[in-house]
């Protein structure tokens, strides 16, 4: 199970890299979208995902899933949501003020205004 | 007090909540962050004076023990450079009054500014690598803001780029993170240390010497080493001068900070490839340093290029790693702080006058401004290292030590830099304050004298530090025992 998720999580880092790599801004924060799915999928994984029980200790069972890794992808989440958010918008002010979305024309040599 | 350790993170995280209340009224503001920066001085102080009487101090939050729940950590390195931050952020916000201007202190810049404190403070004192994340976004968030705030062209179009690289160092963050979980199954950086040991007891397996490696790649690409420094020049160019001078001052410093502690924390047994790539990569970020520092005929990129100068030269006595270069590279990394914020305080206002940052433009200052002068001449003397002041003591050690390492050829580079670092700062110092005197628009209104009293300050200290080497080594000597032996650190954090 964890070789199929190294798989998939390679798959998706692979498919981030090369849309940071793009032009468009928009398709640069997808990329970051996607950078952040692979880190957190990679949390779980590296925490290994034997067969247990919820954790809950309501549940009674013998053995548990760790708990460890699903607390750090949460704080990671809601650290993601903000940092998106943030960019997001910035991109919005970015392409109402530059009036562009192409990185490569967000260049120049104008002073300090 | 047992809770003396959190005030440093504590008192700035209030301040900000508070002033988020009171973001029309400036006055109050100014006022409630003036003393609330003076308490976290205070604190500091006692935090150090404790650390020396008693040792490292942890602090088990909500009385979990030591492995299990998250544990803060203050030893002598981590207390200096918590006194030295609450110093800088002092200043800064004297200098911020009259410069930043009223638009962007009614945006809850005092707020962010705080936050920003919290995090720099928190990932000083943190003793678990995942809450060093976090102090880490806490950090970073509040610079993105901090950046962008104001919202004029060069901001927003620097501020994409600096979240973009950011975003992505955090991202490998995590991903270094977990590797490292899955290979200890612990958080704590005392316990990390332990079973990182117990592994590379008998041989160092390969997959530490990449965790070790994707550590300095995502700590470096914080703080700004070679190849790792690209963002730095442009991003740095955006913001105020109070902004400026803030992330010059704290932010690559806590990357440095965190690649010196995992490094002589977790991966010391790995002399053989990371200690010898980090000690190549920082002598490399010397080399480009300087290059980039003695190329530009802008004030500003003169000095933020001195910054990659600095971090290659901490980083390099922290890669030799004897007693004698880790004692400098404690020395200078606390050095450099103060004089990095002092050098953008006073390029600050050199713009202020002249009202352009290029070279060519301005001549002639030091008829006018003899203040604002000889304040920028001992600050560059002292960034240079010339001997009564404080840059002098920690290069000193750092070259010692690279001598006894057999490191001669990094030592050698490292005394070179210093000449050429004289050069670039000399440079502003010939063409901006000698020759011809001429006048500038608007420089009746730059409040030269308010402004010059935040980089005297730090000038002063700077000067205080190098005089008074004799009486701070024996702080400086128990921050590098603490670094050398992690013995020390995993006994007071694990209480075994």
């Amino acid at each position: 199970m964890e070789i199929l998720m190294a798989f998939v999580i390679g798959i998706l880092f692979m498919s981030a890299t090369y849309l940071m790599l793009s032009k468009s801004l928009l398709r640069i924060i997808v990329g970051t979208g996607l950078l952040s799915h692979g880190a957190h999928l990679l949390i779980l994984t590296m925490g290994g995902l034997k067969r247990g029980s919820a954790p809950l200790l309501g549940e009674h069972a013998d053995n548990y899933t760790d708990p460890l890794p699903q607390a750090l992808i949460l704080t990671a989440i809601v650290i993601s949501f903000g940092v998106t958010a943030f960019f997001l918008v910035l991109a919005y002010r970015a392409y109402q003020e530059l009036g562009t979305d192409n990185v490569e024309e967000m260049k120049g040599t104008e002073p300090n205004d | 007090m047992t809770n003396l350790i959190v005030l440093p993170i504590l008192i700035p995280l209030l301040t900000g909540a508070i002033l988020i209340f009171l973001n029309k009224k400036i006055v109050a503001q100014r006022i409630v962050a003036v003393f609330s920066s003076i308490l976290t001085m205070i604190a500091a102080l006692f935090i150090v004076q404790k650390v020396h009487n008693e040792g490292i101090q942890s602090l088990n939050i909500s009385s979990w023990e030591a492995p299990f729940g998250i544990t803060l950590v203050s030893d002598m390195l981590s207390a200096l450079l918590i006194l030295t931050t609450s110093i800088i952020a002092f200043c800064c916000l004297l200098y911020s009054f009259k410069s930043i201007g009223e638009e962007r202190e009614k945006h809850y810049y005092y707020s962010v500014f705080n936050f920003l404190l919290v995090g720099v403070n928190g990932a000083f004192t943190t003793g678990d690598i995942f809450n060093l994340f976090v102090f880490f976004e806490v950090m970073l968030m509040s610079s993105y803001v901090l950046l962008v705030l104001g919202g004029t062209k060069i901001q927003l179009r620097e501020s994409i780029k600096y979240l973009l690289v950011n975003v992505i160092s955090s991202a490998l963050f995590v991903i270094a993170v977990a590797f490292l979980y899955s290979v200890v199954g612990t958080l704590t950086m005392a316990h990390i240390s332990e079973r990182v040991s117990q592994i590379s007891a008998d041989g160092m397996p390969g997959i530490l010497t990449v965790i070790a490696v994707m550590f300095l790649i995502v700590f470096g690409l914080k703080g700004a080493i070679f190849p790792l420094y690209f963002w730095m020049p442009g991003s740095y160019y955006a913001p105020p001068a109070p902004v400026l001078a803030l992330f010059g001052a704290l932010l690559t410093k806590v990357g440095v900070y965190s690649i010196t502690r995992t490094y002589t924390l977790f991966f010391y047994h790995d002399k053989g490839f990371a200690f010898q790539l980090l000690s190549i990569l920082a002598i490399l970020s010397i080399v480009v340093g300087v290059i980039g520092a003695i190329a530009y005929w802008d004030v500003k990129k003169i000095i933020i290029y001195n910054i990659i100068v600095a971090v290659g030269v901490i980083l390099y006595g922290v890669s030799v790693m004897n007693p004698a270069s880790i004692k400098g590279a404690v020395y200078y990394l606390i050095h450099d702080m103060i004089i990095k914020a002092a050098l953008f305080f006073l390029v600050g206002i050199i713009i202020n006058l002249t009202g352009s940052a290029n070279l060519k433009k301005m001549s002639g200052l030091i008829g006018r401004y003899p203040g604002v002068g000889w304040t920028f001449f001992i600050a560059s003397l002292a960034l240079a290292g010339i001997p009564p002041l404080s840059g002098f003591v920690g290069k000193l050690l750092i070259v010692q030590g690279g001598f006894e390492g057999k490191s001669f050829f990094g030592a050698a580079i490292v005394l070179m830099s210093s000449l050429l670092v004289l050069f670039s700062v000399m440079k502003i110092f010939i063409n901006g304050f000698w020759g011809q005197n001429q006048t500038y628009e608007g420089e009746e209104k730059a409040p030269v004298k308010w402004l010059l009293i935040a980089p005297v300050i730090l000038v002063a200290i700077s000067a205080l530090y190098g005089v008074n080497s004799e009486a701070i080594l024996p702080y400086i000597a128990q921050a590098a025992d603490t670094l050398v032996d992690p013995q020390i650190y995993i006994e007071a954090v694990l209480k075994e």
